[in-house]
């Protein structure tokens, strides 16, 4: 007979195969989070011992460095209302804490 | 039997451009027959066919099909009529370009939910009566006039349709093609089927695969003459 | 007469005719996948580095308690540590050093902090892994190694030069990457730190429910304080990427792409060619219905295409790679970067998630411009 392989049977395999692959993906990211437990473990122990509480992603000003540490006043060095002009800025927002109206 | 009862067709109602297309028709279509429309363009033929094959409905009027009222009926009715009832031949022969020719065969039995290796089975039946087998992979715009005219006939008569709708069959086709496909109309019709052509073309009015000649100008029907 | 056949039969004509239009389809594809890749990139890393804070900072010293001045971060009395530790329910109070030193000859900044276990071992430090060493030859800036001696100028202008007798590990470079940690002398004659006065305070309680009461009681006592938790800082990490950060105007912009391209497709998507197709198809006998399922089938072909080939792009870019593209976005003005991969925190949450803010406004979108021509008259065909 012509035309066993039908391409909605091709479509059928290829949509499965996307499915494996997201799928091995997922099973890939597992495998990956596993092997890298003890080294966060490690890590964890890192901070703790040094008693961190920042990530050093933004080292360009104190308040991007440690910004859960970051006074009321440094976000807003120039005004209140000014726009960041350290770049990370952009992508971090002044803590929480500070921008409750109670403060702590 | 197709009856047909004051049917009237306006287009664009109510606008500056209105235009009746048919003026009050009547007519009575035997089954297992060929008739003609015949008429100059412009006369109505091809609003009447489009009517006769449910693509359309009439302004006003009745159209029945056996005892099945077919104008109030809603369009997804009026498809599965044009599915299963009739076998369209388009003037433009209207073939979709860019798939293979057995595809294009295949189109109207898609909806049907048949399974496939049937369909195919059938397509290649037809398409080896109407010569065309060894083209069925072939994209259609590699076609010649004849094999686009045998592949459009194919497909028309792919779901086993009762009626033949054929609009100005030979109005691309020199006069062996022509009367090639009249031959092939008449053996469909010798095989029990209604065909119903609109055409102007003298090869098809003087074909004796003609069982009769309905004449239209202008929207109406022409009277028979007494002689013929 | 069966409706999964007829569905495959749809399916059959749809890659048909998606397969006459290859290089239209394969720019849509194209574009739509660099739009997926960025939006699953931003929401793989987003995630990932919010996880992960989460699980490093939650070792953060429970709370921190700082002294305010007009305004200002100052130093606390180590009378107020003595104080603190006094309130019932504190277990220890440990007086912190720290403070930022810019290194004029890198252009970078560093965080210097006080490790006691450098006490006595003056003019010796243990660095970040990322810190930098300028060459004295070469000109040139290199990752410092053990053994080198790093060149730091005091107040006074003198140049200390610091002996590096370890470097952190390397793994730990997202929190590590800028520490110097010296002895507590060195650190007062960097700095000129007054005896007696410490950065700020770290505590430990004896039991988590009484923080806040304790905090209460801190401010109380000394009310130029500000204590701050531990879930003060976990929060600021939750927040650390929100909705006007620079990472969600990348993708505001891809979704505005995505808009351009879908209004690109459907303005030249529905060409007299195809109309006239779809009149075709009505006039031998397919139902408005059979058209906006090949439509369907056309814009799940299309969207799953592009969503797989995102996802295992964005996947790759963060997580096998080092997130190159948002580099320049995160290290801003930055000398240094930390050298990290992210754990793939992803599940299938967030998949399914993509996948129903990509694919289905455009398997929607694309459907719903077909409508209109998919209820001509089939007699179209007839007049043309």
């Amino acid at each position: 007979m012509r035309r066993l392989i039908r391409k909605s049977d091709i479509f059928l395999a290829y949509v499965l195969l996307q499915a494996a692959a997201l799928g091995l993906m997922l099973v890939d990211a597992a495998v990956r989070r596993s092997l890298a437990e003890p080294v966060l473990r490690q890590r964890a122990e890192v901070v703790r011992v040094l008693g961190l509480t920042d990530l050093a992603l933004f080292t360009e000003a104190r308040y991007t460095r440690n910004p859960s540490l970051a006074d009321r006043h440094s976000p807003f060095q120039e005004h209140p209302l000014s726009l960041e002009h350290f770049p990370s800025g952009s992508v971090v927002s002044p803590p929480s804490h500070l921008t409750l109206p109670a403060g702590r | 039997m197709i009856t047909l009862s004051n049917i009237r067709k306006v287009y664009n109602a109510g606008r500056p451009n209105e235009f009746t297309a048919i003026r009050d028709v009547s007519l009575e279509l035997e089954p297992n027959k060929t008739t003609v429309l015949k008429g100059p363009s412009g006369s109505g033929k091809t609003t009447l066919l489009s009517m006769l094959g449910c693509m359309t409905r009439p302004t006003a009027g009745r159209i029945l099909l056996g005892q099945r009222e077919i104008t109030s009926l809603p369009e997804k009715f009026l498809a599965e009529i044009r599915r299963s009832t009739f076998g369209f031949i388009f003037q433009q022969l209207n073939l979709i370009r860019g798939i293979t020719v057995l595809e294009n065969v295949m189109l109207p039995a898609y909806p049907t939910g048949e399974r496939r290796s049937e369909v195919v089975a059938r397509a290649m039946a037809l398409l080896d009566l109407c010569n065309l087998s060894h083209k069925a992979e072939a994209r259609v715009e590699w076609l010649s006039g004849g094999e686009a005219q045998r592949a459009a006939i194919a497909r028309a008569l792919i779901n086993g349709p009762a009626i033949i709708i054929c609009d100005e069959p030979t109005a691309h086709l020199d006069t062996a093609l022509s009367l090639e496909f009249m031959e092939t109309m008449k053996r469909l019709r010798d095989d029990g089927k209604t065909i119903l052509i609109a055409s102007h073309d003298p090869l098809v009015n003087d074909s004796d695969a003609v069982d009769r000649i309905v004449e239209i100008r202008d929207g109406r029907l022409v009277p028979p003459k007494a002689c013929a | 007469m069966s409706l999964i056949e007829k569905h495959r039969n749809i399916i059959d004509y749809t890659l048909s005719s998606l397969g006459r239009r290859k290089g239209k389809t394969f720019a849509v594809c194209l574009v739509y996948s660099f739009i997926i890749f960025l939006l699953a990139s931003v929401v793989f890393f987003t995630q990932a580095i919010k996880r992960e804070a989460d699980l490093l900072l939650r070792e953060a010293p429970e709370m921190t308690v700082q002294r305010l001045e007009a305004g200002r971060q100052t130093t606390v009395p180590a009378a107020y540590a003595d104080g603190i530790g006094r309130i019932r329910g504190v277990q220890s109070v440990q007086k912190r050093l720290w403070g930022y030193y810019f290194d004029s000859l890198t252009g970078a900044n560093y965080t210097v902090m006080v490790n006691a276990s450098l006490n006595g071992r003056e003019g010796q430090a243990i660095v970040g892994s990322g810190v930098l060493l300028r060459g004295a030859a070469e000109g040139e800036s290199r990752k410092i190694q053990a053994g080198d001696s790093l060149p730091v100028k005091t107040y006074r202008g003198e140049a200390l030069m610091l002996k590096v007798a370890g470097i952190l590990p390397f793994a730990s470079e997202l929190e590590t990457a800028d520490l110097i940690q010296v002895s507590e002398r060195d650190y007062r004659d960097i700095f000129n730190a007054e005896a007696g006065r410490y950065t700020d305070l770290a505590l430990q309680v004896r039991n988590r429910k009484e923080l806040a009461t304790i905090a209460t009681k801190i401010v109380r006592q000394y009310p130029d304080t500000r204590p701050i938790l531990r879930e003060d800082i976990l929060r600021t990490y939750d927040a650390i990427f929100d909705w006007r950060g620079g990472l969600s105007i990348m993708t505001m912009a891809g979704a505005l792409f995505a808009f351009i391209i879908l209004a690109w497709d459907k303005a030249t998507g529905l060409s007299a060619e195809e109309k006239k197709e779809i009149g075709i198809l009505k006039a031998i006998g397919w139902e408005t219905g059979d058209i906006l399922q090949v439509k369907f089938w056309e814009g799940v072909s299309v969207s799953l295409t592009s969503f797989s080939i995102g996802i295992f792009a964005a996947y790759l870019h963060v997580f096998v790679g080092s997130s190159l593209l948002f580099e320049p976005v995160l290290k801003g003005w930055s000398v240094l970067y930390p050298d990290f991969r992210l754990t793939p925190h992803i599940d299938a949450y967030q998949l399914v998630s993509l996948l129903f803010i990509t694919v289905l406004p455009y398997t929607v979108a694309t459907i719903i411009p077909s409508w209109r021509s998919a209820t001509i008259d089939p007699d179209s065909v007839m007049r043309a």
